[in-house]
């Protein structure tokens, strides 16, 4: 059995246990509007940009390879890509970032 | 000598038919810690009281070669028998004939006779084990889980329905055992899920064990899929046969009603809680302390542990218990906890089960992942099931009853019939600490002292109002009683209210938060 801890609720703090589920919640993540990001696990078909190239919103950025459909992942807004994550044939996660724009 | 002649012939087909998929494949069987599928049947039936149909089904599936092989019963036994003197329709897959896998006539098996169970209305029990649907049928094995899931849907709320997971059940057979009312899992035995490690594995590059992903640990604990857990066959027979002696045979009647017994006296009802309410106690030895005998079958055991439910008898009737427990995550109510309350909730106002709800519940579980969860809608089952029920429903208030977990909690105003409160009940719209943090807030601020001042502002609003008289004065509480006094309290609501009549407005149905 678990050892009791202390959970806040309304400014009170009550003895209690917590569950696996509880203490590996997921931690909050504000949205980071220039991360182009994996939506699904899968395979990087190509990357359509480099380092400093500047892009419009809409622009296709990388071709991800999952569920057997080649997704077309597209920048969110217009600047300079700062970053590139990620090459030809690379696996990646659901969520990691793949390429970082930089607003103008 | 004729008749015997054809007696005989009887027996010698009776024989190939029991002996399923021949004695390899029963050894297979074996070694992985199962039974086959009629030794399952007997275990869980009473002596000698099962009783087979459609032994001599076959398949007439023609194509891969199929017109050349001899599937015994294609794959399942099915037929009724009874549990504890009560009669019940089952099936069971046979893992030993083609992997159980379901074929037409194999499906058409199962519908005659859940066909019977409703028509009877009587419960039915599933025994699933199966390697999934018979390919080489091709749609026709589609038109038969499809004709089950359709036939779980129409008998749901009319008859219980019981599905027992001992082996594989992937793909759309899952879909079988979460329409019906409760899931049996065994320990390394039970694998469920709809797309299996290697699907994952080529299609998201994620590696993961089948145990891990849906073995029997992971849908009693994590996806809460299952209600009962076990380690083995024989003690998951046993948890079957008790449950099915709390449960009604159909939506008609009410279940048996057995002879009344004292709780046995290891709980002493006064001692278990503190009247701090942020200390934290086992919400389960109340329950033991006011049923017969002490006997509690505690479902979901292992999910959403914040609440409790389960059945129980009280003066021999069955009644359904939702408590919440202080002991984990404080009692709140949060995503998993609603859920689990909300469905058990339904399932005993369908079949004619008195709740009786104890709380102790300091509000909902804040966070993130709880909003984006839908914690709202997940939380408004629970407001809908209390709500929808016309089932005698008892509350007894053991101590906190913070704003909404305390509208939620079987209160009066979703029309509990009797609520009571102990002595250490504090309903008020939240924790003393928390209110006066906002309600002074400003003399806080202003003063000299805060944390004196806040210290005694606490101090005031709990003496004002963490207590149940407030409520008990508005006659949102009809009784303020001991803790010893509970269980005459229920015995007693039990019987003014055994034939509760109230008629909601008609409707085909409504649309609940699912």
């Amino acid at each position: 059995m678990e050892e009791y801890k202390f959970l806040k609720i309304d400014d009170t703090l009550y003895k209690t246990r917590l569950n696996h589920k509880f203490l590996n919640r997921k931690k909050y993540q504000p949205v980071n509007p220039g991360a182009v990001t994996s939506f699904i696990p899968g395979t990087i078909i190509d990357v359509l940009v480099t380092e400093g190239q500047s892009v419009r919103e809409g622009d296709v950025v990388v071709i991800l390879d999952a569920m057997k459909m080649q997704n077309r992942l597209k920048s969110h807004l217009e600047g300079t890509v700062i970053k590139v994550n990620v090459k030809k044939g690379d696996r990646v996660p659901k969520g990691a970032v793949l390429i970082e724009v930089k607003p103008l | 000598m004729t008749i015997e002649r054809k007696i005989n012939e009887l027996n010698e087909r009776r024989k190939k038919v029991i002996a399923g998929g021949g004695a390899e494949a029963v050894e297979k069987q074996k070694s992985m810690g199962k039974k086959t599928a009629r030794e399952r049947i007997h275990a869980l039936l009473d002596e000698n009281s099962f009783h087979e149909y459609d032994m001599f089904v076959e398949h007439d599936a023609r194509d891969f070669d199929m017109d050349k092989k001899k599937l015994p019963g294609d794959g399942v036994i099915t037929g009724t028998g009874t549990i504890n003197g009560a009669p019940v329709a089952v099936f069971a897959q046979d893992f030993t004939v083609a992997g159980g896998s379901l074929g037409i006539m194999h499906a058409r098996k199962i519908t005659k006779i859940m066909d019977y169970a409703l028509k009877m209305r009587i419960p039915l029990i599933g025994i699933n084990d199966s390697g999934g649907a018979r390919i080489q049928e091709g749609v026709n094995s589609l038109y038969g889980y499809g004709e089950i899931f359709f036939r779980n849907t129409l008998a749901s709320g009319i008859i219980p329905q019981i599905s027992v997971i001992l082996g594989p059940c992937a793909g759309g057979a899952v879909y079988s055992p979460a329409l019906t009312d409760f899931v049996f899992v065994v320990d390394k035995i039970s694998k469920m899920f709809i797309t299996g490690p290697e699907v994952i594995k080529t299609v998201l590059g994620e590696e993961i064990s089948m145990e891990d992903l849906g073995g029997a640990r992971v849908h009693s604990e994590v996806s809460g899929n299952a209600h009962f857990f076990a380690r083995n066959e024989d003690e998951c027979f046993t948890q079957i046969r008790k449950l099915m002696s709390f449960l009604p045979w159909n939506n008609t009647e009410k279940a048996r009603i057995t002879e009344p017994a004292e709780p046995v006296r290891d709980y002493d009802i006064q001692n278990i809680v503190s009247d701090d309410p942020t200390m934290p106690y086992d919400v389960r030895d109340i329950i033991r302390a006011v049923v017969d005998n002490s006997d509690f079958l505690e479902i979901q055991e292992l999910y959403a542990r914040n609440i409790v439910i389960g059945f129980a008898r009280v003066g021999g009737r069955t009644a359904g218990f939702v408590a919440n427990q202080p002991n984990e995550l404080a009692g709140v109510l949060d995503v998993d906890s609603s859920d689990k309350a909300a469905r058990f909730i339904r399932f005993c106002d369908a079949f004619n089960i008195p709740i009786i709800t104890f709380v102790d519940v300091p509000g909902y579980l804040p966070g993130v992942d709880q909003e984006h969860a839908g914690v709202i809608r997940h939380g408004a089952k629970i407001l809908y099931s209390y709500s929808e029920a016309t089932v005698p429903k008892i509350t007894v208030i053991l101590r906190k009853a913070y704003g909404g977990g305390y509208i939620a909690m079987a209160s009066r105003h979703l029309r509990a019939d009797f609520v009571f409160a102990w002595p250490t009940a504090e309903i008020a719209v939240m924790g003393p600490e928390g209110a006066a943090n906002i309600i002074f807030r400003k003399e806080i601020a202003a003063s000299e002292n805060p944390e004196e001042t806040r210290r005694k502002m606490v101090e005031e609003y709990k003496r004002k109002f963490a207590n149940p008289y407030v409520a008990a004065s508005r006659g949102y509480v009809d009784a303020v009683i001991e803790p010893r006094e509970t269980r005459e309290m229920l015995l007693h609501a039990l019987m003014i209210t055994e034939n509760k009549q109230v008629s909601l407005p008609p409707k085909k149905h409504g649309v609940p938060p699912f």
